[in-house]
This record gives C-alpha cells, structure tokens and sequence, in this order.
C-alpha cells in the first residue's frame, strides 16, 4: 500500500532555535496519527509545516495526490498547494475564529468552501451546508446566523463542518478540543471519530492531552525540544512509554 | 495460533532512579486453534503483563510473539491495529469508551470495523446483550455510569462481539453473579468449539476447571520468583 503521506526529515529553524528536526514518518489511508509533547517542543511547527503553511528548511513531505500520485508539496508550486489545501487537505485551528469568517453566515461559511472547487447551484450548496450543519449537531434554523452568534464549541463544530464538506482525505488538526469545556469536548470527540470511521479519513491531530489521543489516534508520537523521542502504537506509548520524557509526561496525568 | 518464543520484559523507570525491572524472562509457549489455555501465578507474577504483551500493548525487549503469521514485537503499528481489528480480541477488567455513546454501537463497534453492516451488528449487539441480562431500556444509554458488573458484561459483549480467532480474557467472570457467570463460560466454551484460541486469567477455580484445556504458570518466568 502507498503511504498517504510521506514525510522524510523535515527540518525548520528559528534562525539558531529549533523548530523541529529530522522528522519523519509514514501516514497510511484511515490512520490518525497524534503528536503529542509540551508547549514549545515543536509540534505545532510540524503541523504546519506539513500542511504547507510554512516552509521547512529541509525535507520532504510527500502526499499521494489524486490525479498524479505521489508528489513533494514542499517543492510543488503555490497555486498547486493551494489547491490541496481547498480539496484534498483540511485544516483544522485551535481557534475556530481562525478557521471561519466570522462576517459571513454559517451556511456561508460551509457553503464557501463548496464554491472553491467549483460548485454554483445555490441550492445544492445550501442544501450540503444544512446537511453538514445537521451532522455536527447544528440546528438548521441557525443556517443564516453569523458564527459570532455562536457558542466557542459551535464555532469548533461550524469549523469542521467547512473542512470536511469537500470529502477531504486528510485533516490537520491544531488541538481541535483545546479551550472547550469537558461536556463539549467529549462530543466533539465522539463526532470525529464517527467522521472519520465513517468518511475513511486521515487525521493528525496535535494536542497535548493524553486522553484526546487515546480516544482518537491509532498511533502516537512524542515530542520534545523539536525531537520526536518515541513514536508508536497509542495504547503502547501511553501504557509503556520507553523513554524518559514519555514516562514523565504519561506519569504527571492527574487522575480525575 | 498465539505463539510465544523466548520473550522478555523489563521496565526501565528513567525518573525513578533509573531502576531496572525484571519481569519476565525467556517466556515460550504456544496455543492451538480451540484450546484455551489459564495464565496462572501469585499476585506479582507477570500474569496482566504477559497478556498486555500478547495484545501488543507492551512492548517486548526480546524475543518474538506470533499472532497467525504477524509477530507483533516486530510489526508496525497499523499491523498490530489490523490484528487487533480482525485476529485478536481482547476482554479486558475495565472498559473503556468515548463518553456519550450508546451501549449498543459500543458492542456493534468491533463488527462495524470489521465491515459487517449497521443492521447486521445492531441484531448481533442486542441478541449479545440480553444474553448478558442487559435490561433492554439501558441499551441506548452511554455504559459509562453503569454499575460495575453491567459495564463487564458490556465489555464481554463487545469482546466476543466478532468471531475473534485468538482471544485473551482478563478475569472475564470477576464481579459477575452465578446466572451472567454461566453466560459467560458458556460463551467462551462456544468460542473454543468455532476454533479459537483463548489465553485467559480466571481467579475463579472452577471457572479455569471447566474451560481450559491446561495452565500455565507464570512464575517459572519470573525472575527470582521461580521455585
């Protein structure tokens, strides 16, 4: 089987600070992978560095594209990018308000991204917003409200909402639970994994909560000062960490 | 169909003075297809860890643990995910699932993965469930504040949900009352006759009696504990 996504030691700098080295992996089609580590040990660098909203300074992130197989998205062209960006590729933001344009409707916002690839019916697009509004729990009447109507949880709701409605194949996820309360949290997390089961999708998901990945991700990485120390099976990282930072982090979870 | 051959485990615990654990040492053995085969051993001995290692949830130092033909100290993660999908089922003490979802697609789960259909698995996880005496008006509840021999039974119902090959039951009838504790042993006795292989640990004596083929004590494997 191809990997969906190939990456081979991505490197980025911050002039003579360490973003993050020599990363590499391979994601396979219906895998989400977590990358976990404490705030400033490089894992949101990665993520965007791999979903080319920053360019690394070594390395290759290899994607299996639809038309043309497998292609080097570092060194492919911008518009190109850019195109994976609005059909293949989803993005999702730790703040939903970076993920939607909070001027525009919620059905607005779903309905965009339709038109992006290509679509112009009116009705059709309305008609996929309200559905995929109905799939993240967001009551239909609430198609022509502007998202700063919304709650943060509805927000992060209507922000996957407008990614996944192209059928993308994978997700980039930024702490998509980070800021939510509990409550809210726990179904965001049973919406996504029913999304992805469902859908077949890819995911990687940075977090730094143990209990998301757990739930979420087949596989786990670990890292740390811009390393990735340990990588693996999720339940094998979390249950038996190997290396002495994953024991610390696994050790310092405080038990509710 | 589970075969081990010269395993080892130890725990190195790097924030605790680096101190170095033995737990087991040079383990081998091997279990057919239809035979179920008890872990036993004093409190300590390595029962719980070998079955997590069999399960790929510990990590082996050496040595190999065959599942058909994958050995999972070797595998890669999506390898040990699709044994664990379709070859190896695993009942574990405590159950663990994404809070607010329904009881029944918590035990039509393992066979959606597995492409069974919706409808197919719905009839499958209710006929599972009122076998375990699951009253019918807790099935579209989330199990999560059920009591805690309900959440077992759950738990069995969703372990032998799919017809697993190799299967691995951590104390499957602790906490459960004499009429769910038949259920159970009668399920694992018809396991046995559709040709799985069962690792299991039963501190219940005459649970092991009566399903298991023979047993194996952990503690010959056990560093400074083996008599």
């Amino acid at each position: 089987m191809t990997p969906l996504l190939s990456v081979q030691g991505i490197t980025k700098r911050y002039g003579h600070h360490i973003g993050c080295a020599d990363v590499s992996f391979d994601l396979y089609p219906g895998e989400v992978m977590g990358i976990v580590g404490e705030s400033g040990s490089g894992k949101s660098t990665l993520l965007n560095c791999l979903a080319g909203h920053m360019t690394p300074d070594a390395g290759q992130v290899v994607f299996d594209t639809r038309a043309d197989g497998p292609r080097d998205t570092v060194t492919m062209s911008e518009p190109a990018r850019r195109m994976l960006g609005r059909t293949d590729w989803a993005f999702v933001h730790q703040n939903a308000r970076d993920g939607l344009r909070m001027g525009v409707s919620a059905g607005g916002n779903v309905g965009e991204r339709l038109m992006a690839v290509g679509a112009r019916n009116y009705g059709d697009i309305r008609a996929q917003a309200t559905d995929w509004l109905g799939r993240v729990e967001i009551d239909a009447t609430r198609v022509d409200d502007r998202p700063t109507t919304f709650s943060g949880g509805m927000q992060q709701r209507l922000q996957i909402a407008r990614n996944l409605v192209t059928g993308p194949r994978l997700v980039f996820m930024d702490e998509p639970t980070g800021g939510l309360d509990v409550s809210v949290q726990a179904r965001l997390l049973d919406l996504l994994r029913g999304l992805v089961r469902d859908m077949g999708l890819s995911a990687i998901i940075v977090t730094h909560d143990l209990a998301v990945v757990r739930l979420l991700a087949d596989r786990l990485m670990v890292m740390k000062s811009g390393h990735v120390v340990e990588a693996g099976l999720t339940d094998q990282v979390l249950d038996d960490p190997q290396h002495a930072y994953s024991q610390l982090l696994v050790s310092s979870v405080l038990q509710v | 169909m589970i075969d081990l051959n010269n395993v080892s485990k130890t725990f190195t615990l790097h924030n605790q003075g680096s101190a170095v654990i033995e737990v087991l040492n040079d383990v081998s053995l091997s279990v057919a297809a239809g035979e179920c085969v008890a872990l036993t051993g004093a409190s300590g001995a390595g029962k719980s860890t070998l079955m997590r290692m069999i399960y790929g949830n510990y990590m082996a130092q050496a040595g190999e643990i065959r599942i058909g033909d994958v050995d999972l100290v070797q595998a890669e993660p999506r390898e040990i995910i699709a044994v664990r999908r379709e070859v190896l089922g695993y009942v574990s003490q405590f159950l663990r699932v994404v809070p607010r979802v329904q009881t029944l697609d918590v035990v039509a789960e393992p066979m959606r993965a597995v492409g069974v259909s919706a409808d197919a698995a719905q009839a499958r996880a209710q006929a599972l469930l009122s076998q375990l005496n699951i009253p019918e008006r807790l099935w579209t509840l989330s199990p999560t504040t059920f009591s805690g021999g309900e959440q077992q039974r759950v738990n069995i119902a969703r372990g032998f949900a799919h017809a697993y090959p190799a299967m691995l039951l951590d104390e499957p009838t602790a906490s459960l009352d004499a009429t769910n504790r038949e259920v159970v042993l009668t399920l694992i006795e018809e396991a046995k006759a559709r040709g799985a292989a069962i690792i299991g640990i039963f501190h219940d004596e005459a649970a092991r009696a009566r399903v298991c083929d023979r047993e194996i004590d952990v503690s010959r494997f056990t560093p400074g504990m083996a008599a």
